[in-house]
């Protein structure tokens, strides 16, 4: 599904990312994993268009990214902080965006999961982190797209509307769509993932399936094999 | 042939549903965005005092020259100030909305262009009901009074769309929000303040030259000032046009001045837009 090659940035003196190699494969959850500062959110707006890499491959099934906007129909972005225009309401935004996007899918089952339609009438700027947060994730999820990126998608959730966005995403996986989640919250990846790639320092560390990162770790879980991951980079 | 004349109509068709694409960017981005302007507080508060400061002045001294005089410094002063600092928190403030926004299948150019008119054209709207509406409540006692209040509504607006433009690069430009700011307001200070000064300075300092083309070149890096003259060529007051204005008149006359001057602020309006555009089609988010 995506293909990056030789991708580099660099943010002033700071190196964004270094030469990175990543492929992500279609049909599965990859969990892209790594200390602040790794790479993970460049690497994401690189892959979105938010900033253009230096040098570098970056390709969506089969097509460069560069100078073109048209891929990003197949996308569906979550980005980790849900601000929003505070005079409008949810349901405005969500019309803005399936007018900018010129289509009439509008998969609506995440707002009857969180059981908020009664919410998407008010204003955001009354709406609760944690509800804009829903806002964003129906956003998302709304226009049926290939690939799902979720910039840590529960953090601000409660664990009932967690539990829904991870049952969401697991249903997804199952309809052949592709997901790219970072977090934190290493057990989630753990339920979660296919995949796992570790970034730091703007490179890849560790790149495979989950199965593979813990025979190579010798570690039994996710969350154990990634702390050993990291100690291994910092050592 | 074929071939060719067949990528040709492919590239024209392809460019024109760019183009059509990029149209319903600008009109939806602008219609949201103007929406949530709208409904704010602020620009109910800013119609709000042009709408008292008409009401009163023209209470207070009637619908005289005067008061058209003073409601103009009033426009030049605030307007400025206002949409400098509005349009950079609204720049600030959209931050991750214009994110959201990158991340769907819109064109840059597009976007940018809706960001621009959801925040001028409130902006422009607010100061057109709340001087123009007291004006027409009363009636206009003349064409000549009807004529200068629409000069004013104009320059008003001429102003807006400027300082929106200003606004928008200045905050794209910096990414430190406390720094945007205190340049926004750096550059009030340096329009309406500092630069009456200047030009003073200027005067008694080169007394013995011939000092009017290099004031007038100074006249034209000032939007504030362009606007000033342009009131004061159609008010016809040379006692209160200032050194700009009585250089404009004696080396442009009144109508060129005025051409000059408008064309000038219509320069202050899309050098601005298009600095913005470029900036926001080229940075890193």
């Amino acid at each position: 599904m995506i293909v990056a090659h030789g991708l580099s940035k660099r943010f002033g003196d700071v190196q964004g990312l270094r030469s990175l190699d990543v492929t992500v494969e279609r049909g599965r959850v990859t969990a892209l994993v790594g200390p602040n500062g790794a790479g993970k959110t460049t690497f994401i707006k690189c892959l979105l268009g938010l900033t253009r890499p230096d040098a570098g491959l970056l390709m969506f099934d089969g097509a460069s990214v560069q100078n073109d906007n048209l891929y990003r129909a197949r996308i569906g972005y979550m980005p980790q902080i849900a601000k929003f225009p505070e005079n409008l309401t949810g349901a405005e935004l969500l019309a803005l965006l399936r007018k900018l996007r010129a289509t009439d899918i509008a998969d609506e089952r995440l707002v009857d999961a969180f059981a908020m339609r009664s919410q998407l009438d008010r204003q955001l700027r009354v709406l609760s982190g944690g509800t804009r947060q829903k806002v964003n994730a129906v956003s998302a999820f709304m226009f049926a797209p290939d690939l799902l990126i979720l910039d840590e998608p529960t953090s601000g959730l409660d664990p009932v509307a967690s539990g829904v966005l991870k049952t969401r995403i697991r249903a997804e996986r199952s309809a052949g769509r592709s997901v790219i989640i970072t977090s934190h919250v290493l057990s989630e990846v753990d339920e979660l993932a296919d995949d796992v790639v570790y970034l730091s320092e703007g490179q890849v560390q560790f790149s495979g399936s989950v199965a593979n990162l813990r025979q190579s770790t010798g570690q039994p879980t996710v969350e154990r094999a990634i702390a050993a991951l990291m100690q291994h980079c910092v050592a | 042939m074929t071939s060719i004349s067949f990528a040709m109509a492919e590239r024209s068709a392809s460019s024109a549903a760019r183009t059509q694409q990029t149209r319903l960017v600008v009109l939806q981005v602008g219609l949201f965005q103007a929406r949530n302007v709208l409904r704010s507080r602020w620009l109910l508060a800013y119609t709000a005092f042009f709408l008292l400061a008409t009401e009163g002045l023209l209470r207070f001294s009637g619908g005289s020259a005067g008061t058209i005089l003073s409601l103009t410094n009033i426009v030049l002063y605030v307007v400025p100030l206002v949409t400098l600092l509005v349009g950079t928190v609204y720049l600030y403030s959209a931050r991750e909305f214009i994110e959201l926004l990158l991340a769907q299948p819109v064109n840059r150019h597009g976007l940018f262009a809706g960001l621009y008119s959801g925040l001028a054209v409130p902006l422009a709207l607010s100061i057109s009901v709340g001087v123009g509406v007291p004006f027409l409540a009363r009636g206009f006692a003349s064409t000549n009074e009807a004529a200068l209040v629409g000069t004013l509504l104009l320059l008003g607006t001429a102003l807006t769309l400027s300082f929106a433009g200003i606004a928008l690069a200045l905050a794209l430009w910096c990414d430190d929000r406390l720094r945007g700011l205190s340049l926004a307001i750096g550059l009030w200070l340096l329009g309406a303040v500092v630069y009456d000064g200047v030009v003073l300075m200027l005067i008694a300092t080169f007394a013995d030259y011939p000092m009017e083309r290099p004031i007038l070149a100074l006249t034209l890096l000032n939007p504030i000032d362009l606007a000033r003259v342009a009131m004061m060529l159609q008010l016809d007051v040379s006692a209160l046009m200032g050194y700009t204005g009585a250089v404009f008149q004696q080396f442009l006359g009144g109508v060129v001045g005025l051409l000059v001057a408008f064309m000038s602020l219509a320069l202050w309006i899309l050098v601005p837009v298009a600095v913005g555009m470029r900036v926001f089609s080229r940075k890193d988010f």
